[in-house]
């Protein structure tokens, strides 16, 4: 049993995790990644001591720091489950294994958006993506589609035209980024839009084969061969491990007081999944501080 | 001890793939690096080996691992 596990491996995990070492509790870290979102940030010019960082280079840095301390840390490890327990908590992760705590922090940031459509699931890694940044050259040659019609799914079609024979955007709105990014791609003979459209499903056995979506308008279904799928929908916070237990706004945000605190005594909760206002990595690492602290006040109360 | 068959299939811009070539050269660990957007037989052989089209896909030995991830690796690799 431990006194405290932090889930999540980004600023506000790792920072949690440093102050709780140096109260010495007895902590388990378990990250599916280490640096989160921050990891596919580009330049950082707002975290201070550092006038300029990439992203990923200021998670290194925290991760080195964090390693200073005798943290049993657990990266790859995914939560997928958490219970409430007589004596405090328990987490499982994906490989199956159950960790129990005495304390909880939550911080686990925000993740892509799914689509929520039949074959999404099962053919993730194989032709449907949610980093265009990674994935975009594996589709050199090959016929693809975005998902999305913001920056970021913008950013996605510019790279695939560079390189895939044919790019279908599906979109509801159609495109609602910057006008520079639009510019840069609407006249591209290899797009293809459809505007007013919402995926309903995705074909294929081994690996994507099709995308079916469908007129919001008139209900009409487009099947297109497609070997790639690109979702760029935005991000959403990562809360449904917990939703059960706290109290989530109607973002899905954890909702937090001052002190970091959830509803249920001993869980408390930092960084972007919370309700805090403006997502920053100062403030995600100020609030990981902070959360430390309090589970640490917790804790001692629970031993007199 | 034989030294392991280790491939990284990877693509320029992925920080992933940054990390876990960063991961193998801080461990002394020598492997191969599979550079997907530029050589299109090696995406071939990653699609084929893995059934995966997305990196970081790491093989060692023939045992797949897909994306960056630590245990895993120093699992595979026996590093301690």
């Amino acid at each position: 049993m431990f006194d405290l596990i932090i889930i999540g491996g980004g600023p506000a995990g790792m920072t949690a995790a440093v102050y709780a070492a140096r109260k010495k509790i007895n902590t388990l870290m378990l990250a599916r990644e280490i640096g989160g979102q921050v990891v596919w940030t580009g330049k950082v010019e707002n975290y201070m001591g550092y006038q300029f960082i990439e992203g990923f280079e200021l998670m290194e840095k925290f991760e080195q720091q964090l390693k200073q301390f005798p943290i049993d840390l657990r990266s790859g490890e995914e939560a997928v489950s958490v219970k409430k327990t007589a004596f405090g908590f328990e987490v499982g992760v994906r490989s199956g294994r159950v960790f129990q705590s005495r304390a909880l922090i939550v911080a686990t940031g925000k993740i892509p958006r799914r689509l929520n459509v039949p074959g999404e699931e099962t053919l993730t890694g194989r032709g449907v993506s949610y980093c265009a940044v990674c994935d975009a050259p594996v589709f050199a040659e090959m016929d693809v589609a975005v998902v999305g019609g913001g920056n970021s799914a913008l950013e996605a079609i510019d790279d695939l035209l560079k390189i895939a024979s044919k790019v279908y955007s599906i979109s509801e709105k159609g495109f609602t980024g910057d006008e520079v990014l639009i510019d840069r791609v609407k006249d591209n003979p290899k797009l293809v839009c459809f505007k007013s459209h919402q995926v309903t499903e995705i074909g294929g056995r081994e690996r994507v084969e099709s995308i079916t979506f469908k007129n919001i308008l008139n209900g009409e279904k487009t099947l297109a061969s497609v070997s790639g799928i690109f979702v760029e929908i935005g991000l959403i916070p990562n809360s449904n491990l917990v939703k059960d237990l706290v109290k989530v706004n109607n973002l899905d945000e954890i909702v937090i007081d001052c002190r970091t605190a959830t509803r249920l005594a001993g869980l408390f909760a930092a960084g972007d999944v919370t309700d805090t206002p403006e997502k920053q990595i100062i403030i995600a690492a100020g609030e990981g501080a902070k959360a430390a602290l309090q589970a640490q006040r917790y804790l001692s109360r629970l031993t007199v | 001890m034989t030294e392991k068959v280790v491939k990284v299939y990877s693509t320029p811009n992925c920080p992933w793939c940054r990390r876990t070539k960063q991961f193998l050269e801080n461990n002394n660990i020598k492997y191969q690096d599979m550079n997907v957007a530029e050589d299109k037989a090696a995406r071939n052989e990653m699609i084929e080996v893995t059934h995966q089209l997305s990196v970081p896909a790491i093989t060692i030995d023939g045992q797949i691992i897909i994306g960056f991830k630590e245990n895993e690796l120093k699992e595979k690799l026996g590093i301690k």
